[in-house]
C-alpha cells in the first residue's frame, strides 16, 4: 500500500502483438491490447484498468479476468504480478434484484 | 526524478488532474502528487457522474453553466476519451407538495442567475421520462443539464496531461507545506521526500485541511458519506440526470446500460468506520426502495455492485477555490462537498487561468478561503 509510483517512468513504447484482439474480459469485451495500451497511457494499477476500460465490471465482476488482466499489466510495466494489488471485491456477491436486496427489512404487519 | 515544477498539485483527483492539464496546455511545468496508490480514489470515482446546473448554490452556478457552455460538449475529443457527455436535461422529481415547494425555491434562485429551468407537473415528467410512477406529481426541469462519467473524465485528464509533459507521483502522501525565508516553497511527504515549487495548489479534498493546518490555514470541512450502486446493463431506457426534492437517490442510465444511482440510508453520520469509505449493510437496500418508489419497472434489474465515498463537505456547502492572501503562492481548490465533478473542467481551466494570467473568466470572489464568518 502506498507505495511511491512515478508515472513518468520508461516502461518501453507500445508494440503492437499478434494476439491484441485476443478478448480478456468476457463480459465487457475487452481485448489484451486494449489493456496492454491502457497500461501505456499511464493506467499503472488495476484499479485504474478497472476504471478506465471497464474489466471485470461486468456480469463476472472479474471472478473471471482478473488473474489474466493481472498478468498482462505487469508484463507490461515489467513487475511481478504479486506487486500488484487486487482491485476491491464489492457487494453483493452475486447480482441481486433490486426486488430482494430492497427487502431486507420485515414488512410491518 | 525532478524535485521541482513551476507548480505543484497537491491530489490526484478530477480536480488535480483538470488543474495539471490546463497548467501543461498553458506551458507550466506541473507535478501532480496523488498520497493513495490510484488517481481519481476519491469521490472523483465514486459520484454519480452529474453534470449540472439546476440544484446549485448560485455562488458556484457560473462554474457550473461556464463549463456546460464552454468545455464539455468537447472534451471528448480535447481527451481522446469517451468521457459520455450527454445533454438530455435535468428533472428533479418530487413526490409531495411540501417537495414542490423546494424544488420552486431552487428553481426560482437558479432563474434569478439566468439559467433556464422551469416546474413541470406530473404528465409532462412522464412525457420527458415515461418510466417514472405516478406518485410523481412534479418535477423541476432542466434542459441544458447532463452526466458524464466519471471514471473516464478523470482518467482522461490524467492521460493527456501526463502525455503532455505533467509528472504524476501516486503513493506520495503530502504532510506539510513549508516556507523558506518567509514565502512558501516547499511540499513535504509521509516518505521524507521534499519537492519545491512557487505555486502550490492543494486540491487534495478532505485531507487539504490537515495540509493547509500545517501553514496556519484553516478550511471548515468535514468528512460526509454516500453510498452508489450499479445495476447490470438494461435495454436503454432514458438519458436524463435525475435527483428527487427528497435527496432518496440521483443517477443515470449510463452508455453502458446500466444504472447508476447514488443515495444513503441517513445514518451515515453515525457509521462504522474502519478508516476506509465503506458500504453499511443497510444502505444499498435503502437506496432500492426509493428507486423503486420512482421506478416501479427496474424491481427486477440486478444491483452488481455498491461502493461508498467521502465528500469534503465544506461548512457552507460550497467548494473554496481561492489564493489565500496570507501565503502567496497557494491556491486552494477543495471543499466541494459532493458536487465537484460536474464543475472540475471549468475548475481546473479557471485555475489555469488564475495561476498563468493572473485573471478568470468566471468571478471566484464568492468561493474565498475567508468567507466563513460566525453567525453573530
Amino acid at each position: 500500500m502506498n507505495s511511491i509510483n512515478d508515472r513518468s517512468r520508461y516502461i518501453g513504447e507500445f508494440v503492437p502483438a499478434a494476439d491484441d484482439d485476443m478478448l480478456i474480459c468476457r463480459c465487457e469485451e475487452i481485448t489484451k491490447g486494449e489493456i496492454r495500451k491502457a497500461v501505456h497511457d499511464g493506467m499503472f494499477t488495476l484499479t485504474e484498468i478497472r476504471r478506465y476500460l471497464r474489466t471485470g465490471m461486468g456480469l463476472c465482476q472479474g471472478q473471471t479476468c482478473a488473474k489474466l488482466v493481472k498478468g498482462i499489466v505487469a508484463r507490461e510495466l515489467g513487475v511481478s504480478p504479486a506487486e500488484l494489488e487486487p482491485v476491491t471485491s464489492r457487494a453483493p456477491m452475486r447480482p441481486t434484484e433490486m426486488k430482494v436486496l430492497g427487502k431486507e427489512v420485515k414488512e410491518e404487519e | 526524478m525532478a524535485n521541482t515544477a513551476d507548480v505543484i498539485v497537491i491530489g490526484g483527483g478530477v480536480i488535480g488532474c483538470a488543474t495539471a492539464y490546463y497548467l501543461t496546455k498553458k506551458g507550466c511545468s506541473v507535478l501532480v502528487l496523488e498520497g493513495s496508490d490510484h488517481i481519481g480514489n476519491g469521490g472523483s470515482s465514486r459520484n454519480g457522474g452529474g453534470v449540472r446546473q439546476s440544484g446549485r448554490d448560485p455562488r458556484e452556478l457560473p462554474l457550473a453553466m461556464y463549463g456546460i457552455k464552454n468545455l464539455w460538449p468537447t472534451l471528448s475529443e480535447e481527451l481522446e476519451v469517451d468521457c459520455e457527455y450527454h445533454q438530455d436535461g435535468n428533472l428533479r422529481l418530487g413526490k409531495t407538495p411540501k417537495h414542490l415547494e423546494i424544488l420552486q425555491g431552487l428553481t426560482d434562485r437558479a432563474v434569478a442567475c439566468g439559467l433556464d429551468v422551469k416546474m413541470i407537473d406530473g404528465d409532462e415528467v412522464r412525457r420527458i421520462n415515461p418510466y417514472l410512477s405516478n406518485e410523481v406529481i412534479g418535477a423541476s426541469w432542466c434542459p441544458t443539464d447532463g452526466h458524464a462519467n466519471p471514471l473516464t473524465t478523470t482518467l482522461g485528464y490524467y492521460k493527456t496531461a501526463r502525455k503532455l509533459g505533467a509528472h504524476f507521483i501516486t503513493g506520495e502522501k503530502v504532510v506539510e507545506l513549508r516556507k523558506v525565508r518567509g514565502i512558501l516553497k516547499q511540499v513535504v511527504t509521509a516518505n521524507g521526500n521534499i519537492y519545491e515549487a512557487d505555486t502550490i495548489v492543494l486540491a487534495a479534498g478532505l485531507a487539504s485541511r490537515a495540509i493547509a493546518g500545517t501553514i496556519g490555514i484553516d478550511i471548515p470541512m468535514q468528512s460526509a458519506l454516500l453510498e452508489a450502486l450499479v445495476t447490470e446493463a438494461e435495454p436503454k431506457m432514458f438519458d436524463q440526470m435525475l435527483g428527487t426534492a427528497e435527496a432518496d437517490f440521483y443517477g443515470h442510465q449510463t452508455k453502458h446500460g446500466s444504472f447508476v444511482f447514488g443515495g444513503s440510508s441517513g445514518l451515515e453520520g453515525f457509521n462504522k468506520d474502519n478508516g476506509t469509505p465503506i458500504c453499511s449493510s443497510i444502505t444499498a437496500s435503502c437506496i432500492c426502495r426509493g428507486i423503486m418508489k420512482y421506478f416501479p419497472i427496474l424491481e427486477d434489474a440486478k444491483i452488481v455492485r455498491t461502493w461508498a465515498g467521502w465528500m469534503d463537505l465544506c461548512a457552507d456547502k460550497v467548494p473554496v477555490i481561492s489564493k489565500v492572501e496570507e501565503v502567496p503562492g497557494l491556491v486552494l481548490a477543495c471543499g466541494f462537498s459532493g458536487h465537484g465533478f460536474g464543475i472540475a473542467p471549468a475548475v481546473g481551466e479557471q485555475l489555469a487561468r488564475l495561476i498563468v494570467d493572473g485573471t478568470t473568466d468566471v468571478d471566484l470572489t464568492p468561493l474565498r478561503y475567508d468567507r466563513f464568518k460566525a453567525k453573530i
